[in-house]
């Protein structure tokens, strides 16, 4: 019962009366140490940053760091499989889900008598990615383990996996609606039938589309797979939370170093997939497709 | 800090919400998905932690307001800014957050600024995003007519481009209080997560069940009411949209 001090009302008063104010007796998670000069003024941050990026870099520059058991590489390792299988997960979920609800959104025309199924693909897109923006990771990554699928591996998958649907349903659905209607048209009038249609025509012309989704959906799973860390479940995170558990004046450099791992991670994954995209797009597409949406500007 | 938990044995209300989600089937007696006895015996933890969650989440969503909207224009008045703006803004939002939190933490300390500023940064972006969007979508034609009349560049930006631009606006707060409440959760690490202090708590108290579903309920809940809070202030705010619509 340590924290009846740590008002997190009266905490959220201005930096300097805090600290004088529980200081010395504020308590912190973990059982780290009590005592934490906390910096005041735009002068003791400067002085803090100053000493703990170099703390942090000689932390990083320690191949020990690097190849221990639990090091960084381990958990790299870690990272990317959790990663890897969440984002597979979503695919194999929202890919077919997303194509069929664009599919039928986009052929409404050419039944009778049901224009509006469009409707309903878009309020499922809209309903599924606003739902997900809502529920915290942490719920997700506590609750699934306690449900049927159990402690381990699989419900950390599961629980990211959740996270990377929304965009790769949107953008699958988008992808196939977008297609130019003429280029629709011509295959009905070929003759095409509905799935025909999906695959020969749609698909293809949605790729560009898909890659986007896979890219945002991957870069949100890695870093969310940092999160996996509070639940024991591998990752990266693991560099980040022992650090703050060792307190931040021994372990701010650890968590700093992580905190420089997941960053550059999650550039990295973005850079590389955002190359992949480039690929996959046909030339003519570049400039127009998914890269428009992204950036509002005309 | 040991919150007394109802689950011991005869819960009265756990034989209500056991059934939830599979619970007896895991033959795990006394870990109800739900408890009333739990929620009655720390209803004050329950409620400080939800004030701290309201808290956060307000002050993050203002600042990131006062901040972001002016950044918005500024991209928008300054044409050779928006790019830069927008890029930086991307690639920030590409940062994980734990990232945020582990280069903010060890510089302010164990204690709630830390949480608030990365949730200040990525809730920006949001309202940044959408703000622009909103703004740019002002038609050609308004804009040429305000300048028509007279308008300067402040009162027409005032009068006419941020009215205009309010359901971008309001898009963008709704988006960004609905990803800032769960991600005041990741506040955890620095002792100040609102709710996430209950999921996080009850699942390293031997995986308390009713502590992290009422948690994880509140924190859903919160970003509902939050959401459709703005959602009715926009309404209200727009009326000509309305008209336009019925």
């Amino acid at each position: 019962m340590g924290d009846v001090l740590t008002d997190p009302v009266t905490g959220l008063a201005t930096g300097a009366l805090t600290d004088a104010a529980a200081g010395p007796v504020r308590s912190t998670p973990g059982g780290g140490p009590a005592a934490q000069a906390e910096p005041t003024g735009v002068a003791g941050l400067l002085d803090r940053f100053i000493e703990l990026v170099p703390r942090a870099l000689t932390w990083l520059n320690d191949p020990l760091n690097w190849t221990n058991r639990g090091g960084i590489l381990d958990r790299l390792g870690e990272h990317l499989l959790l990663s890897a299988g969440a984002v597979l997960i979503g695919c194999l979920l929202a890919w077919p889900v997303g194509l069929w609800l664009g599919h039928r959104a986009a052929t409404a025309p050419y039944r009778r008598g049901r224009s509006r199924t469009g409707a309903v693909g878009r309020n499922t897109v809209v309903v599924v990615s606003n739902v997900t923006l809502a529920i915290p990771v942490l719920a997700t990554l506590t609750i699934l383990p306690l449900t049927p699928i159990g402690f381990g591996r699989p419900a950390v998958i599961v629980a990211l996996a959740i996270f990377a649907v929304p965009p790769l349903l949107a953008t699958a659905y988008t992808g196939v609606t977008e297609v130019d209607a003429q280029a629709r048209d011509a295959a009905v009038g070929m003759g095409l039938s509905g799935g025909q249609l999906l695959r020969r025509v749609e698909l293809p012309l949605a790729v560009p589309y898909l890659a986007a989704g896979f890219r945002t959906a991957s870069v949100q799973v890695v870093a969310t797979a940092s999160l996996a860390a509070f639940v024991n479940g591998g990752g990266l995170g693991h560099i980040i939370l022992p650090g703050f558990g060792l307190g931040l004046v021994t372990g701010g450099d650890q968590v700093v170093a992580g905190g420089i791992l997941v960053a550059v991670l999650a550039l990295a994954v973005e850079g590389v997939l955002g190359l992949a995209q480039r690929a996959v797009t046909p030339r003519p597409l570049r400039r127009t497709g998914a890269r428009r949406r992204a950036n509002p500007t005309p | 800090m040991s919150p007394i938990r109802g689950d011991v044995g005869g819960d009265i209300g756990g034989g209500l919400g056991g059934d939830l989600g599979g619970a007896a089937a895991q033959g795990v007696p006394g870990n109800p998905w739900f408890s009333w006895r739990y929620v009655e015996a720390n209803a004050d933890e329950i409620l400080r932690r939800l004030l701290e969650h309201v808290t956060l989440t307000g002050q993050a969503v203002l600042i990131a307001a006062a901040v972001g909207v002016p950044l918005a224009v500024l991209a928008y008045w300054v044409r050779p800014a928006t790019g830069p703006i927008l890029a930086g803004a991307g690639v920030l939002y590409t940062i994980p957050s734990l990232a945020v939190f582990a280069f903010v933490g060890p510089l302010l300390g164990i204690r709630s600024v830390s949480v608030l500023v990365p949730l200040v940064l990525y809730a920006l972006l949001m309202i940044i995003r959408n703000t622009l969007t909103g703004l740019v979508a002002v038609p050609a034609e308004v804009r040429d007519a305000a300048r028509g009349m007279g308008y300067g560049r402040l009162a027409q930006l005032v009068r006419i481009e941020l009215p205009l631009a309010l359901p971008g606006i309001v898009t963008g707060l709704r988006l960004a209080t609905v990803s800032t409440v769960a991600m005041t959760t990741i506040g955890v690490l620095v002792g100040h997560g609102g709710l996430g202090q209950l999921i996080l708590g009850g699942f390293r108290a031997n995986f308390y069940r009713a502590e992290i579903l009422t948690g994880a309920v509140l924190c859903v809940a919160l970003a509902l009411a939050l959401d459709l809070l703005l959602l009715a202030a926009g309404w209200l705010a727009t009326p000509w949209a309305r008209r336009r619509a019925a």
